[in-house]
């Protein structure tokens, strides 16, 4: 690979490392928004079965051009900049919602080295950029100069600074038993013990001693992408639609595209941190992509199966399970773990 | 120009711009937004410093958890912006001294002989295996542990002293405690009662 290109890279100069990062950046990103795409039809698809409904199934075959159609719709609609909104920040907005959401892929690993950059703090990176996402949420909310997109903003504030906390508890319980902050070697870390060396991988998986961890984790990550039942920041029958109320057209689908790559983020590193990320589950089964995106996909599937189930919660409900149970039950089992670790019974040496 | 003098001064032009903009920004929310820019700019420049953990956590703390609040209290507030400039003479000399005194300590510092370049040389540069976080864990956590113990022991009192300051008990509210209603069993609620049925005759 490196010699083929090298004709190439001699051609472009010292520009070249740019260009090939650039490169590489739209490899991860396009997908990704392919992935986001069909991640919407997925969604109406699985919720209309659950709901003995059949979902869309006009355009194209089985309906699966309907997340073109939806694009294309949404691409000519006029954006409409309501008279009394804060212009520039109203703009700024929606931009800001994406952006960390796809700053976070640069460190996500895919494969054993397959990754954009290996970097030492990719854990604290990961957790930096994600704590980023609810600026486009509050500046959405008030530069719109409007009641209920001011009401979700300060909902979502106070719900994603809650519930990273409890998220951030989890990871330090990942850091403490993997010594390390890079996503590679968690994934490295996962892949030795006593099951693993049976052939039974996925019992040495991150998920078995930390499962109150995983717990945590994945309902924090629910909340922490605003989804049902925690979407009490976009609730339709309370605030209409939160912060994207005066939003129309491609603003609108900015923030739409936003929520679901941060689900599918969400959804990877709960994979990676907790299931072994691309380690196969069984000895006699290769290592692979294609185990990192079953994975994704089936905890992409508990994110809509949640949808579909649970009634939204209360908004004082939500801070209670955020501050005064899962806040608890994280610090307690940073303690159990480093005790276990320093104990006889340590599983990790 | 090499690729990370570039990225210095790019980063530090867009940092120095939007500490101005903090200052000079009349709508109080831009100027919270603007320093938003800043602190990121600020861990942009740490991290071309090799100081990684740092960077990060202060985008972390400060970015997403300290300037959210902010934001949230600065849109809350409702600033008149005259009220405020009525007192910009009579605060004039303090802010001048103030101003006056961190220009002479950066002179101090950037061109002085006590802590110029040549008193204090760039440290070598680190191995490849080098971890800033791993390396400030250890002395936090071995050399530093007391320090650390009895600063994090003075952020949980003013903690609890800021709770303890503006928690207010009401009388009269109608919400229920979460936890009580959370808890509550079906029995509790409904009684099923067996009876014969009514018949008319």
């Amino acid at each position: 690979m490196e010699a083929m290109l090298q004709p190439i890279a001699d051609f472009f100069g010292p520009s070249w490392i740019a260009i090939w990062t650039l490169v590489k950046i739209i490899a991860i990103i396009a997908p990704l928004m392919i992935c986001v795409a069909y991640l919407t039809l997925a969604e109406r698809k699985v919720i209309g079965y659950m709901q003995v409904r059949i979902g869309p199934n006009r355009v194209g075959p089985k309906g699966l051009l309907q997340p073109l159609a939806d694009g294309v719709k949404l691409l000519f609609k006029e954006i409409i900049v309501p008279s009394g909104s804060n212009k520039g920040l109203f703009i700024l907005g929606p931009i800001l919602a994406l952006a960390p959401s796809l700053a976070a892929w640069a460190v996500i690993p895919f494969d054993d080295g397959l990754v954009l950059a290996n970097v030492n703090a990719g854990l604290l990176f990961i957790l930096a950029i994600t704590s980023l996402e609810v600026y486009g949420v509050i500046v959405a909310g008030w530069a719109s100069n409007s009641k209920y997109p001011f009401l979700g903003a300060m909902r979502a504030s106070a719900q994603m600074v809650s519930y990273e906390v409890s998220m951030g508890f989890a990871l330090i319980c990942v850091l403490l038993i993997s010594a390390s902050l890079n996503l590679s070697d968690i994934v490295t870390s996962q892949g030795a013990g006593r099951f693993a060396d049976m052939g039974l991988g996925f019992l040495s998986w991150n998920w078995l001693p930390l499962f109150p961890m995983f717990v945590v984790y994945l309902i924090s990550g629910i909340a922490e992408t605003n989804r049902a039942p925690f979407d009490v920041v976009e609730g339709e029958a309370e605030v209409v639609a939160g912060h994207m109320v005066e939003y129309s057209g491609m603003t609108f689908a900015l923030f739409f595209l936003a929520e679901y790559a941060n689900m599918i983020l969400v959804s990877i590193l709960t994979s990676i941190l907790f299931l072994g990320g691309w380690l196969s589950p069984v000895g006699f089964l290769p290592d692979g992509f294609h185990w990192l995106a079953l994975k994704t996909a089936a905890i992409l599937f508990i994110f809509l199966w949640a949808r579909a189930t649970f009634p939204r919660f209360r908004y004082d409900h939500i801070m209670r399970l955020g501050w005064k149970v899962f806040i608890p039950v994280t610090l307690v089992w940073v303690f159990v773990v480093a005790v276990w670790m320093m104990s006889p019974l340590s599983i990790w040496s | 120009m090499e690729f990370k003098t570039f990225v210095f001064y790019f980063l530090a032009v867009i940092m120095v711009l939007a500490a101005l903009r903090v200052i000079t920004a009349r709508n109080p929310v831009h100027a919270a937004l603007f320093l938003v820019l800043t602190f990121f700019n600020a861990g942009g420049i740490w991290l071309l410093l090799e100081a990684e953990f740092l960077a990060i956590v202060l985008v972390m703390v400060y970015v997403g958890a300290v300037m959210v609040l902010f934001l949230f209290v600065v849109m809350m507030l409702d600033i008149n912006l005259d009220r405020i400039r009525e007192g910009f003479w009579s605060y004039l000399p303090v802010g001048a001294l103030v101003g006056i005194l961190m220009l002479v300590e950066m002179v101090m510092v950037l061109g002085g002989s006590y802590f110029g370049l040549e008193a204090m040389p760039a440290p070598a540069a680190a191995a490849e295996s080098y971890s800033n976080t791993r390396e400030l864990g250890r002395v936090l956590y071995t050399d530093y542990v007391y320090p650390f113990e009895l600063a994090s022991l003075v952020l949980l009192v003013a903690m609890v002293a800021a709770v303890a300051l503006t928690l207010r008990k009401r009388k009269g509210l109608k919400s229920i405690p979460p936890s009580e209603q959370v808890a509550v069993k079906r029995e509790g609620r409904v009684e099923l009662v067996k009876m014969q049925a009514e018949k008319e005759d």
